[in-house]
Order: C-alpha cells, then structure tokens, then sequence
C-alpha cells in the first residue's frame, strides 16, 4: 500500500529510513499495536492521527525505544532496533523527539538545554555547541532567553525551545507526539509555524497530531490510526475529501466539526 | 454589544494601623484564637520570670568565681568559663590544642579561598581537591605522625569530637546512600535485593544497637591482636547507619521526578550514567534538600549517644566536668551552654539549607 503510494506521489521514492515490519506490542494483556507494516522514505512528512488510546503515541515512541515491542522489526537508516544497549543509543542519536509536555532539563538553562546532548553524545565542543544553539534559537525567534531557565517561559517558548533542542544534534529524522496537545490555543500556531518550517528543509518528520491543518499543509502522506492497527492512509488530499473506510469519516466528522 | 476600556491599576489600599492589623489577623482573628492566645500569654508569664531570673537575673557572671562563692539561687557561668577548653577539646594534650584550632582554621580558609574563585569548573577541581586532601591533613593534624607526637582516639572529645564524627558520618554517608538510592531502583535484580535488604535491616534497627554492634559485637569477631580504634568502629558504625537514611530521602527525590526526564535525557541518546548524573540526580538532588539537612540535624543529635560506648562528645563531657570535686551540682549550666551551642549549629544548618534551596531554585519568581 505504501509502496504505491509513495509512487503516486512520485517524490522520495529512493530510500526507506524507517521501515516497520509486523510490529505487535502488548501492555500486560492489552493488545497496543497490531501488525504494523510502515515504510518511511528519507525526507517524507508523516501525519499521524486517530482517536486517543490508538497506538499512534506508542509506535512513534518504538521507533527510538521508549517503548519495547515483543514481536516485528524496525529498521532504522539501516540500524536494526534490538535490546543492544549501544545500538538503541546510535540510533537515538540521529533520532530526535518532541515531546506532549515539553520535557525540557528545568535545572538547566535554556542554551545548556540545547548543548546538552551535542556536547555528552556527540561530543562537540562546548564552543560549536553554543554556537548553533544561538543559531537555533534564532530560527524558533527565542534567542533572548537563551540564559533563562525553562519555568520562566511561557507553553509555546518552551516547546520551541523543545524543537531547537531536539535540532540541535542535526538529527536525520524528528518524532513529534502530539507537539501542540498541551499548548493554550493562542500558542499553538506559533509551534505548528516552527513545524512548518521544518518540513520545507527535507528533514524526515513523523507527527502525531490533530492539527489538520498542518496535515493539509505540509504531509505526504497521511496515517490514520484506531485500535492499534493502521486503518488508512493516503495522502492529504485524498484523505480528507475522500476517506475509505467509515471509521475515518466517523473520526473527521468529530474533530473537523469542532 | 459594549466595549470596555481596560482598567488602570492602583496599589492595595493601606490598612488603618500596620500593628493592630496583625494583631487582629494573626492573634484574635477568633474567639477560640483569642482564647489560645491568653492561654499562651499565661504559660509564658509563668514561665519565663524563672528561666530570666536564674540565667540572668540571680545568676553570678563573675567568671573567677568558684563553686562556693558563686552562690546557690542562680547560674554559675564561671563553671563554663573554667571548663570550657574541656567542653570544646575534650581530654587533648593541653600544649597540643593548636592542633585542633590549626584543623577547624584551616577549613575557614579553605572556604574563604573557594570563594575566591568565580569560573566553575575551577570551583569544581578546588572542591574535589579539597575533599580528597583535607581529611588527610586533619587526621595527621589530629591524630599525630610525620614528627607530631601521638594522640590516641580516646583523648579526643567535646564539641571537637562531636563535630568529626558528625562531619565524617555525613560526608561519607552521603555518596554511599546516592549508590544505595541508585541500587534500589536498579533494574539488576541483585543489586536491588542487596540494596533493600541493607537499608530497611539498618532502618529497623536503632543507632543504639549498630553502635554497641560496632564497639561490643565486632571486636568478638577479629583475633586479639586486630583490635582497631574505638572511634573508627562508631564512625563506621554511624556512616552505615545514616547511608540507609539518605538512600531513602534521596530515593523520594527520585520517583518524584516526571518520568519525561527520563524519556527526554533517554531521547537525547544520554547513556545510564549520564542521565543519572546530569539529568536525574541534580534534580532529585534538590528536591531532597530539606529531607537531607533533617537528616543531617538527626545525626548531629545522634552523636550524643556516642557516650554509652565510651567516647565522650560534648555531652558527655559536661557530665565527666560537673563530676570533679570543685564544680559538684553544676551540671545544669553545663547543659544548658550545650544546648545553646548544639541549637545554634543546628539553626545555622537549617537556615543554610532554606538558602541553598533559593539558589537552586530555578522556579519562576
């Protein structure tokens, strides 16, 4: 299904960065993600949405191992995901997440939230580290708090700062969990304005999000997701006019009538 | 529909009289408050004209005085006056007690020097210098060696010996109870059932007992000619004891970090020991603050019951003064001095935290 459509949309069809083959997931009994088959193409954007307790948050969170799975393989830029302690950590070094609740350092300040992981995992010098976390704060326009610490800005300050962040390490790939859920609605487009940003410099980028906006805007291909199984996906355009499955027109019903 | 303009702001209106306002707010903001409030009103008034006139008031604070001339309605300070090299050295050589001073000198400058130095990584090298080089020197300073002559542990005592214990238990137990705290929550299942088992066994036992263990039980163990120090024995002694007590504050700081720390530092590819060094540990570091200095203050308490295993801390040495023929009965200005002194050690410790907490603070104000 992804092979064709990825034709269809006749861009980024070289490569595979991720691919997911037969991912199943359990929590104790409950059943989280079923059989997911998923191939991303380097520099695709990917939209993941669906009703809470789908899956979407869990399979974006395998992808960098937050969450262990019992049964599938996933491949990522050609490194197998396994229990290998130094596999996981290479992995999550070109691998960048943008997290619900922000989850920035709040004992560091703003600037040595960013060189935190240039300097420890990729060892960079504190010099070059700083340097393109001024740049990186300059492109999410925060580069004035850069001494102070995170309680002192405001929702969507910090998740900007959680973008420059997760930037800052030249990741090949970002993982967004729903980057916008937690914000005040006056904030929200100042993060989805960042997002947008990004998306036109080719990075590869998989958000769980219910901005459709956004979806309309920048996706290739959009996910739909209920129960723990992919239930469509096509790419925006025909995935808002022209949904296939009930489940899907059920679900933009909702969260389109709003 | 209307239009508001936006309303300019003033400051608070001011309360008739400041006094009087507190007065009624915080002493009788009701009649049960009122009534406490007499009810206090009366234990102090019954309770203070004694406490004045004896330390104050009919107390002798001619400090040449002795036991007899000093009089019986009141304090005799001249007992602390006379004692007083006791109450801080204990039984040290008397031509030696520059030994001691030298020690607690040296740490004054020691801090003065680290004030000195502003760039934070030096700050850092000087501290782990200092940690590593001067217990070397105060135990050489203290104990003899290299040309000073010898002096044995059990002369050792007073505010000195109460401090050295007190220091060594927390400086030592400290590390130890980050390891045992990390232990816990280890995902090895030995080193977490070693972890448990260590600190709730040293947890539901009293210091009391781990004491007569260290001094009594354990020497049992060793052949007659292993015997080692006394005093090492009940540091040993305290230092595992108050490591099962840190472990556990620490451990509370820990779980009460958000489990997206440890996502977010795992997300950044941080290893184990860089999470748990850069990410976790400060932050459960300053959460444990308050909980970790409460510990501390139980301990310095604690050292008093050095003296039913035969070492005399300050304490105890009031009790070896007043005992000496010339100053019988005086024990109570000898207490009441050591308590004085222990509570404005403690307060300091405790005013200490309460600023450490507001540096750390990293909160919006």
């Amino acid at each position: 299904m992804s092979e064709l459509i990825n034709k269809e949309i006749g861009k980024k069809d070289c490569c595979n960065i991720i691919e997911i083959k037969g991912l199943n997931k359990w929590y104790g009994d409950f059943h989280a993600l079923k059989n997911i088959d998923l191939n991303v193409k380097e520099g695709e954007i990917i939209v993941i949405c669906g009703p809470s307790g789908s899956g979407k948050s869990t399979l974006i969170r395998c992808v960098n191992f937050l969450e262990k799975f019992q049964e599938g393989s996933i491949t990522v830029d050609g490194t197998k995901l396994t229990d290998d302690v130094k596999k996981i950590r290479q992995i999550r070094s070109e691998v960048s997440m943008v997290f619900q609740h922000f989850n920035l350092f709040p004992h560091l300040s703003i600037i040595n939230n960013l060189t935190l992981a240039p300097i420890w995992v990729h060892n960079e010098t504190r010099q070059e580290a700083r340097e393109k976390a001024l740049k990186l704060l300059d492109r999410v326009g925060i580069k004035d708090q850069a001494e102070k610490y995170p309680n002192q800005l405001s929702g969507g300050q910090q998740q900007r700062v959680a973008i420059a962040r997760a930037l800052c390490t030249s990741p090949k790939i970002m993982l967004f969990d729903e980057p916008t859920s937690a914000l005040d609605p006056e904030m929200i487009s100042e993060v989805l304005d960042v997002m947008v940003e990004l998306a036109k410099e080719g990075i590869t980028m998989i958000c769980v999000t219910h901005e459709m906006g956004f979806a309309k805007k920048v996706a290739d291909r959009v996910i739909f997701m209920d129960a723990g199984q992919v239930i469509e996906q096509n790419t925006p355009d025909k995935f808002f006019e022209s949904p296939e499955s009930d489940r899907l027109q059920t679900f933009l019903d909702q969260i389109l009538t709003q | 529909m209307a239009i508001y303009p936006l309303k300019e702001t003033r400051t608070p209106p001011k309360s008739q009289t400041k006094a009087i306002a507190w007065l009624k707010d915080n002493l009788f903001s009701s009649i049960s408050n009122a009534a406490l409030t007499f009810v206090a009103l009366y234990v102090i008034y019954l309770l203070l004209p004694p406490i004045l006139n004896w330390t104050i008031f009919d107390a002798n604070f001619d400090l040449t005085a002795d036991n007899q001339s000093c009089g019986r309605e009141g304090a005799c300070w001249s007992f602390i006056n006379a004692n007083l090299k006791m109450f801080i050295y204990g039984f040290y050589p008397k031509e030696e007690l520059w030994r001691v001073n030298t020690m607690f000198g040296l740490i004054a400058v020691l801090v003065m020097f680290g004030s000195l130095i502003k760039k934070t990584q030096y700050r850092v090298h000087y501290i782990i210098g200092s940690f590593l080089i001067y217990p070397v020197v105060a135990f050489v300073l203290l104990y003899g060696g290299l040309g000073l002559e010898i002096v044995e542990t059990d002369k050792w005592g007073g505010l000195t010996l109460t401090v050295i214990v007190a220091a060594i238990g927390i400086i030592a137990s400290f590390p130890l109870g980050i390891l045992f705290a990390l232990g816990r929550q280890s995902e090895m299942r030995v080193v977490r059932f070693i972890s448990v088992i260590y600190i709730e066994f040293v947890r539901g036992v009293p210091l009391i007992t781990i004491l007569f263990m260290a001094s009594v039980v354990l020497p049992l163990f060793f052949s007659a000619g292993m015997d080692f120090d006394k005093l090492l024995r009940a540091l040993i002694g305290i230092t595992l004891f108050q490591t099962a007590y840190i472990a556990e504050v620490i451990r509370g700081g820990f779980q009460a970090i958000p489990k997206g720390q440890y996502e977010a530092a795992d997300a950044a590819g941080l290893s184990f020991m860089q999470k748990t060094i850069l990410i976790i540990l400060p932050q459960a570091l300053k959460i444990s603050i308050p909980n970790i200095v409460g510990s501390f203050i139980a301990l310095f308490k604690d050292t008093t019951l050095l003296l039913i295993i035969g070492l005399f801390d300050m304490l105890a040495i009031v009790g070896a003064a007043s005992s000496n023929s010339s100053w019988l009965g005086r024990e109570t200005e000898g207490y009441v001095f050591v308590a004085m002194v222990i509570w404005v050690i403690l307060y300091s410790m405790s005013r200490y935290s309460k600023r450490l907490e507001v540096r750390f603070s990293t909160e919006h104000r």
